[in-house]
């Protein structure tokens, strides 16, 4: 295309039917998750066969506070359920409560952020870091990689809080929130593995 | 201020590495000051920077496969040259630590930087114009995973100018690679080249699973695909499945450097061999990545030259998806030698032998298409003869060292250098070389001169013959891999019979230039009016070359496989609809472009660990990235007078052609 | 299989109800105490409660891809689910390969797990 032709078409469509582009892109994000899924079961690999090199430092039994845990799980999964709630209101075209479960969902994921630094700080404050052993590089890397993930969850929460606001619940962003809450139910899979293999397995 | 960065890291003390370093330099003072002459930077940011058309991505991909090609093969050549002479004492003109990263670089450039970009140039190219589709899926992050791309080549090409590379081997294996053994930054810039590119790939696997499942014409089932088509739907799931491995493994190492964890160190229970084991998990997927769509190239070049139906269709498609799976059950031949043990060792050696059987299977398709077929010896034929001959010796020698107690006696020996160069360059390189020659007109409109084409073809592969044939013998000889001097006299002679292999397949280098030089001279005399020069069988064949930027006035439906040659038998081809409709397109965005300069900030300063401007970079990404989501005017319409002038242009050329 | 074919929704998948949400959400926080406090609790053998935590958490994340995801074999003309089948094969092949590899490595070269 030649430049002169983008100057000649500003009839932009923007009020296009969205309908086949929107599918295909949550379709898209879904494949994006699998690779994503990919990227976990990677680390978990990691964190089994690393899992029990303590080299002297301190195991899991020593370190994890399971009650603890149980809190973070639950904070992570009743936003996996406000999210649910805000696509449900967003179907039916309700603005406000599309965004109140969404600001919801974001406060809560924030949250477990907020929580997950808490132990972590606590662990380094104990003098069990990431440097410790393997066991602890892998348990780290593998519970921070999943927390950047739920912290750009947040990030973009918040950026389509805004949109939302701005644009309301045109097509774009119908499909941004149906990806997000794709993105939100997946991390919050991607938790249970982790109670289960690092934090449960670990204190047995 | 500055991190580790100091005027040091600059080698003034190397000659080589300067002179070639001066001579990038002025090649971009060159470019940088015919741009501002001629008054072209408004043309390059407005059509090319800027694209999201998937055509001019991919003519942009191949653009850094050919000069990363260059790169890669200077490399090569240095190091044909370096052992041909330092025979017997002899130190030869590279010292260890040049030698070291130069065979580093060689396999990252030639795998991540020329035949990566190479495959999805392509693939950006064709995979839209065979499905009868106006663009890809996502055309806004088509544009970014091609920056990501291209930024990670520069990324790379400044390690040669501040600072070193990786001394590492193209895998960087700890205990080596990491900050004990490697402290300088050489591997830091093999890291963040792979991650930047990586990410770029990943997307781009994303876009084109979902482009061919989600954007095919109407009618075109999934057995009525054409084959390249299949076999880039295979590399993308293989792309989507296995790099995420790859960019875990490298920031785990990452980790390991930067913030001292112990993934892979010798202390405090690290285990190394759980980075080969997991970068091979990845490792041997990529290799099917990259030769999958090579056979995809194969079968259109031979259907279309023999004037038949492919042989076998179903058998070809079945046998590509067997190859996809299996892929992920091989990589342990690639350590045998690490001694995983007995039965370990006999389950991935005979899964290796498996593979074998759907490749097996695949040249025979090709073998049976040609036979009593009208063949036509044009150079994409001319590759792909060559490429059968080759690519099933080197098949036959992995099949070998799939045998793992042979594969004990061959291990990181250069038998097994001449293994796989046999089925990279016999099968990748070759493949793409047709794939290149094959689809040029439909992108610029004229044909490649014939003569120098073929001049290129017989160089490359008389000159792949004499250059590796000997690497075999050497390999029995008990030479091993990354060796910069030898004092066994015996190896001196098979090693200058190489060297002069490698001199003759720059001949073919050098004709394949000539060629587009010559081409493009004489371009008029070429010129492919009716947009079907070689009696094409598939869907990008009936569009005019060069293709439109909207591709397809309209949607064409699909009715059988090889939709195009059917259309031509039932004379439904080149109808013009009753009514031209407006065409709806991405717009162009400077997003992608912005994006990828940030990332590249970013890589650099990791390197050279200047943290502010890691933050800079960083959030330059997410703000660019966030910005761009607020604009919700991305998209437009071609009006359908437009398209209907564009479209009269091409039925008036093929009056004139009839 | 077309990709001219239409979808009744945005998304491609179903939309849930509210119900479907509620159940899911009842379900996992079900499945996830039952395993958090027999852990906690102590008492079964290792062996035994190895088995069932993996095993509550396999339920848990099937609940949650019904309920909170709604994945069903029509979704996307059925594609989701076999994206998802083939990421749970490459997953299987990768995590139990390399636990299967390692163990080997491990023990040939005596590293002590």
């Amino acid at each position: 295309m030649t430049s002169e032709t983008l100057k000649h078409h500003d009839a932009h469509a923007e009020g296009h039917e969205h309908h086949d582009a929107g599918a295909t892109t949550v379709f898209g994000f879904w494949v994006y998750i699998m690779s994503d899924c990919v990227l976990f079961a990677t680390l978990f690999a990691v964190f089994a066969v690393l899992g029990t090199s303590y080299a002297g430092g301190p195991t899991g039994q020593e370190l994890f506070d399971l009650s603890f845990v149980l809190i973070e799980t639950f904070v992570l999964l009743a936003s996996s359920f406000t999210i649910g709630l805000a696509t449900l209101a967003m179907h039916r075209g309700d603005k406000a409560k599309t965004q109140q479960w969404l600001l919801l969902t974001v406060i809560l994921g924030a949250l477990f952020v907020a929580l997950e630094i808490y132990e972590f700080h606590h662990l380094v404050g104990i003098g069990a870091t990431w440097q410790t052993s393997a066991f602890l590089s892998a348990y780290f890397t593998l519970v921070g990689t999943h927390g950047l993930h739920v912290t750009s969850g947040v990030i973009w929460g918040l950026v389509l809080l805004i949109q939302i606001g701005k644009k309301g619940l045109v097509a774009t962003n119908v499909t941004r929130l149906s990806c997000l809450s794709l993105f939100w139910h997946f991390l919050h899979i991607i938790w249970i593995c982790v109670f289960t293999i690092v934090y449960l397995t670990g204190v047995l | 201020m500055f991190g580790k960065l100091s005027l040091d890291a600059i080698p003034y003390h190397e000659p080589i590495i300067m002179v070639t370093v001066g001579l990038i330099v002025l090649g971009g003072l060159a470019v940088v000051g015919g741009l501002t002459y001629f008054r072209k930077w408004g043309y390059l940011w407005n059509e090319w920077l800027t694209t999201v058309d998937h055509k001019k991505i991919g003519v942009m991909y191949i653009l850094v496969a050919f000069v990363m090609l260059i790169r890669g093969f200077a490399d090569a050549i240095m190091m044909r040259t370096q052992q041909a002479i330092a025979s017997g004492g002899a130190e030869g003109y590279l010292p260890p630590h040049h030698y070291d990263q130069i065979f580093t670089a060689h396999g990252v450039i030639m795998i991540f930087f020329m035949a990566m970009p190479f495959m999805i140039g392509l693939m950006n190219i064709v995979v839209p114009l065979q499905i009868g589709a106006r663009d890809v899926a996502f055309p806004f992050l088509n544009s970014v995973s091609f920056w990501f791309t291209a930024m990670s080549v520069v990324l790379i090409n400044i390690s040669l100018a501040v600072g070193e590379f990786a001394q590492t081997g193209w895998l960087a294996y700890p205990p080596l690679s990491g900050i004990q053994y490697s402290p300088g930054v050489g591997v830091d810039y093999w890291i963040w080249a792979l991650q930047i590119s990586g990410i770029g790939t990943l997307l781009t696997g994303v876009n084109f699973f979902v482009t061919i499942l989600k954007m095919r014409a109407p009618g075109m089932s999934l057995m009525k695909m054409p084959v390249f088509t299949w076999t880039a739907l295979c590399t993308n799931v293989l792309i989507i499945a296995s790099f995420p491995i790859l960019t875990v493994t490298v920031a785990l190492l990452t980790l390991d450097r930067y913030m001292g964890m112990n993934f892979f160190t010798n202390e405090l229970g690290g285990n190394q061999m759980m980075y080969v084991n997991l970068i091979w998990a990845w490792g041997h997927p990529e290799v099917y990545i990259l030769v999958l769509p090579a056979f995809g190239i194969f079968a259109e070049v031979t259907a279309t030259f023999c004037k038949k139906r492919l042989f076998g269709y179903t058998s070809l498609v079945y046998a590509t998806i067997a190859i996809t799976v299996l892929s992920f059950i091989v990589w342990l031949h690639h350590f045998f030698t690490m001694g995983a043990g007995a039965n370990v060792n006999a389950f991935f050696g005979i899964a290796t032998m498996i593979i074998a059987i759907p490749t097996g299977v695949k040249i025979f398709n090709w073998l049976f298409t040609m036979y009593q077929g009208r063949i036509e010896f044009s150079v994409p034929m001319l590759w792909t003869l060559g490429f059968l001959v080759t690519f099933t010796i080197g098949g036959m020698t992995g099949v070998m060292l799939a045998i793992p107690g042979a594969d004990y006696v061959l291990h990181n020996s250069l038998f097994l250098i001449a293994h796989f160069h046999n089925v990279i360059i016999g099968g990748v390189v070759f493949g793409y070389l047709a794939g290149f020659s094959y689809w040029f007109p439909k992108v610029f409109g004229f044909k490649l001169n014939e003569k120098l084409g073929k001049a290129a073809f017989w160089c490359w592969c008389i000159g792949f013959f004499v250059a590796f044939m000997p690497l075999y013998a050497l390999g029995f000889m008990g030479m091993t891999r990354r060796v910069s001097t030898y004092d066994n006299p015996d190896w001196h002679i098979p090693l200058v019979i190489a060297a002069i292999g490698a001199v003759i397949i720059l001949c073919g280098i050098l004709c394949q230039f000539a060629q587009l030089f010559v081409s493009i001279k004489d371009r008029k005399k070429n010129l492919d009016l009716t947009g079907d020069p070689w009696g094409g069988r598939t869907l990008e064949w009936s569009i005019s070359s060069p293709a439109p930027f909207y591709n397809f006035a309209e949607t064409p439906v699909v009715h059988e496989r090889d939709a195009f040659w059917d259309m031509k038998e039932k004379g439904t081809a080149y109808k013009r609809p009753a009514k031209y409709q407006p065409i709806h397109m991405p717009r162009y965005t400077g997003a992608g472009v912005i994006i990828a300069l940030f990332s590249l900030v970013m890589g650099f300063a990791l390197v050279w660990h200047i943290w502010w401007m890691v933050v800079v970079g960083f959030l330059g990404m997410v703000i660019t990235f966030i910005a761009r989501t607020f604009n919700y005017d991305i998209d437009y319409y071609v009006p359908a007078e437009e398209v209907e002038q564009t479209e009269n242009q091409h039925f008036k050329n093929l009056e004139k052609q009839a | 299989m077309s990709g001219q074919q239409h979808h009744d929704v945005h998304t491609g998948a179903d939309h849930g109800t509210l119900r479907s949400y509620i159940v899911g959400l009842v379900l996992s926080v079900i499945l996830t105490v039952i395993p958090f406090a027999l852990v906690m609790a102590g008492g079964l053998s290792k062996g035994v409660l190895l088995a069932v935590i993996m095993v509550l958490a396999v339920v848990q994340i099937v609940i949650q891809v019904i309920y909170f995801l709604h994945m069903n074999s029509k979704s996307e003309g059925g594609w989701n689910l076999i994206t998802l089948w083939f990421t749970i094969l490459i997953v299987g092949i990768l995590v139990v390969g390399s636990l299967w590899i390692m163990h080997h490595l491990n023990h040939n070269v005596m590293i002590a797990g």
